[in-house]
């Protein structure tokens, strides 16, 4: 009896191993995903951009209050005079860095939601907090519908959305192309409309990335041949032209396959239909029942196993 | 299927000294839950945007429920495999693993930034199902449920058999002015006795499927713990992440289920000077190894699949984690496999402690130790962080010895108490128990046994 039943539970142990293993062979299997270049997003070319930081206090300025914005003040700055966030965070949804390799080689880098085709912190928000807009591609939060798990930040390969970690009721914030604010009344959103060189390009998917192919085919010199987000997790929407390698820059390098396809991937076969739980309910079920009956027919036969079964 | 006679409440004192010590660590975390209520999740932590998660997911939810998962393990044993001679074991399981659920849920209160927003989780519409998360939150709140609905029977039974004296007392101590009426008061406790006894048996007919709800549902959310990390693979080290995650995490959780009903029932013979039931935890603990063994080989099988062993044998940081986590789990077992060690309490103490340790150790790995979000980011529990998680174990202690004391949870004495070869002498002081024992090796309880010989 005790043999026949360890090769039982062997025998389902391997038989679920098998099914995750081929779970996991789907998932390796990458299926091309379809890139929709009609969305809207931004093109960052890093040789023109000067570190104003104009984009940066135009977006404070317009979304201070929707997006729960507030000024960072610096440490020297006792009096409040400048605004100094030092990386994004839960007052601050975009920042021009400064990265400085020696006297020659440097760059600026602008960070903001980079509003991926396929986004990870969508995919993983269990209250459909964190949405990607069908027509325009925006990936939007509602704070009417968080619930502050922080599963966004953990699963955006880009580190975009922040928490606010010193108020007592906080929220996520993240870069939502000015969908309320500027982008409504203007038909812009308020870093590209700022922008006095002309760094920030703010338009459909398709015509920023022909732009991007024109700027890198007539100055093959100044730039790195690769367009930033064209590829990587999947695509972005937002674009990244630069003369450094975009990994000195804090953009990671990421394979082109969408994180997200593939947590999805073994999620859903796991969960395919639901029909994997009510089967495995269903089978326990029946066991766990037989095994009850059993031992209640079984009466008063001296089986050591069966000395449980008397009905109080 | 209520099976009273197995289980015993535990006499003795409830107020004792190491409940006012446990009292005092549980107002501490509190305190810093106050704070953390009043002035933000960052004034008690170390979390940052680049550790959005600390101990209190990684210890009080991921690990946390895995050491609650005896009740688990012990049920597949139970009902699936029909072991019924574990069938003692499984109350206390059924008890460890209720407090551990609802202080995880209490934990994720604590943790969830807009937790006023959680409501959520029930309206259709908002529902997600390609998270983890989703899926992990309905089914940690329906196991719950569940468990609260496997212990009830206990409280019924106390219920009914109970004289009410300390309600009396309490009423007695109060002012006539106030204190309800004698007879209004015996009438309405009857009323309950007659209701408990009412609902007992009928709730026993479907029990059954409850039980299974409660094998089902932490299979699929273990399972899902490991997913969860799945979508982080930017940020996890490839040691860890891997698309077997949610089989590793559903097998490390059966064999910390296991290895803690071994330890709980150890520690609690201990502590309450009980006889330690040498017995059914042998043949609990030869199951483990198995366990183990398949775990280690999908973890080894892997890494080579994903060319990862030369990472494993670097030596770094990392490789340093994994080695521990991987060899504390193999030598346990390795000790397990070994009839002798198996029917000493004293090493199966160690050797299920280095197996919980080891797997608690695995999901510390994949939750925090191998996570990396970028340059620049670091996270060390904070006092007050800590403090907030030592207090929920602590309010777990307490209220188990408060439960065992009120209800009939752990194994009856008289029910099965044994002479075993291998079995500790309980510790000086402890309660003259010894009369109790019929001093045989048979399986078989003294009240079967003489039940048995009269039938024939």
């Amino acid at each position: 009896m005790k043999n026949t039943s360890r090769r039982d539970f062997l025998k389902l142990v391997g038989a679920s191993g098998a099914g995750l293993f081929a779970c996991a062979g789907a998932a390796q299997a990458h299926e091309g995903m379809r890139i929709n270049n009609d969305e809207l997003g931004m093109l960052y070319d890093a040789t023109k951009c000067v570190g104003c930081k104009a984009c940066m206090s135009a977006c404070k300025r317009v979304n201070s209050d929707y997006g729960s914005l507030s000024y960072e003040k610096a440490k020297f700055d006792s009096d409040g005079l400048w605004d100094a966030p030092s990386d994004l965070s839960g007052s601050t949804r975009t920042l021009i860095k400064l990265f400085k390799e020696s006297a020659k080689s440097w760059s600026y880098v602008k960070y903001s939601c980079m509003h991926c085709q396929k986004p990870s912190c969508v995919s993983v928000c269990p209250v459909s907090a964190m949405t990607k807009e069908p027509v325009t591609g925006i990936v939007d939060y509602n704070k009417n519908t968080c619930i502050g798990c922080r599963y966004c930040q953990v699963a955006c390969p880009y580190n975009i959305p922040k928490f606010q970690w010193e108020k007592a009721l906080p929220q996520i914030v993240k870069c939502d192309l000015c969908k309320n604010t500027n982008l409504r009344e203007k038909g812009i959103s308020a870093c590209a409309e700022t922008c006095p060189t002309g760094a920030i390009k703010f338009g459909k998917r398709k015509e920023l990335l022909e732009e991007a192919q024109i700027r890198l085919k007539d100055n093959p010199d100044k730039y790195i041949a690769h367009i930033y987000g064209e590829h990587e997790g999947g695509g972005t929407n937002h674009l990244y032209l630069a003369s450094m390698p975009f990994n000195k820059l804090g953009l990671p390098d990421i394979k082109p396959e969408a994180p997200a396809e593939f947590s999805e991937k073994i999620q859903h076969t796991i969960y395919k239909g639901f029909i994997a739980p009510v089967a495995l309910y269903s089978a326990l079920c029946f066991i766990a029942v037989k095994n009850m009956k059993g031992n209640q027919g079984k009466g008063d036969d001296a089986n050591g196993k069966d000395h449980h079964k008397e009905d109080k | 299927m209520a099976h009273s006679e197995d289980y015993q409440k535990l006499e003795g004192k409830i107020f004792t000294k190491s409940f006012f010590i446990l009292l005092a660590v549980v107002l501490v975390g509190f305190f810093f839950v106050g704070v953390r209520f009043v002035k933000g999740i960052g004034a008690v932590s170390n979390m940052s945007d680049g550790y959005p998660w600390g101990i209190w997911i990684t210890y009080d939810v991921a690990t946390g429920t895995a050491i609650a998962c005896g009740g688990y393990a012990v049920a597949i044993l139970v009902y699936i495999r029909n072991r019924m001679q574990y069938h003692p074991l499984i109350r206390s399981a059924i008890l460890t693993s209720m407090f551990g659920y609802g202080l995880a849920g209490f934990s994720v209160m604590v943790d969830l930034g807009r937790p006023w927003n959680a409501y959520n989780f029930f309206i259709p519409s908002k529902w997600q199902a390609n998270s983890a998360m989703f899926e992990v939150a309905l089914c940690v709140m329906a196991y719950s449920t569940v468990l609260i609905i496997e212990f009830i029977p206990a409280i019924l039974t106390s219920i009914e058999n109970s004289k009410w004296t300390r309600m009396n007392a309490i009423r007695n101590w109060l002012h006539p002015r106030i204190a309800p009426d004698q007879k209004t008061m015996t009438d309405t406790l009857e009323a309950v006795r007659l209701g408990a006894a009412w609902l007992k048996p009928r709730l026993n007919k479907v029990l059954i499927f409850f039980i299974v709800l409660g094998i089902t549902l932490p299979t699929m959310h273990q399972s899902s713990l490991g997913s969860l990390l799945l979508i982080a693979s930017t940020k996890l080290h490839p040691l860890w992440h891997t698309g077997f995650l949610p089989l590793l995490f559903l097998i490390n959780c059966v064999f910390i289920g296991y290895s803690i009903a071994i330890l709980e029932s150890i520690i609690s013979c201990f502590s309450f000077h009980r006889p330690y039931e040498v017995e059914e935890l042998s043949g609990l603990a030869g199951l483990v190894p198995y366990v183990t063994v398949i775990w280690l080989s999908v973890v080894i099988g892997d890494l080579v699949h994903r060319n990862q062993l030369n990472a494993a044998l670097k030596w770094d940081f990392y490789s340093c984690f994994f080695m521990a986590e991987f060899l504390l789990i193999a030598v346990g077992s390795l000790l397990l496999f070994s009839k002798k060690l198996r029917r000493s309490p004293r090493w199966l103490f160690v050797s299920a402690s280095l197996i919980v340790l080891g797997g608690a150790l695995y999901r510390f790995n994949v939750y925090l130790i191998g996570f990396n979000p970028g340059k620049g980011w670091h996270y060390f529990p904070s006092f007050g962080e800590v403090m907030v998680t030592v207090g929920i174990v602590a309010l777990e202690i307490l209220a188990y010895k408060v439960f065992v004391a009120l209800f009939p949870v752990l194994p009856s004495a008289a029910g099965h108490g044994r002479k075993a070869p291998g079995r500790v002498q309980a510790p000086a002081g402890a309660p003259q128990r010894e009369a109790d024992f019929n001093g045989t090796l048979s399986p078989i309880p003294v009240q079967y046994k003489t039940a048995i010989e009269t039938q024939n």
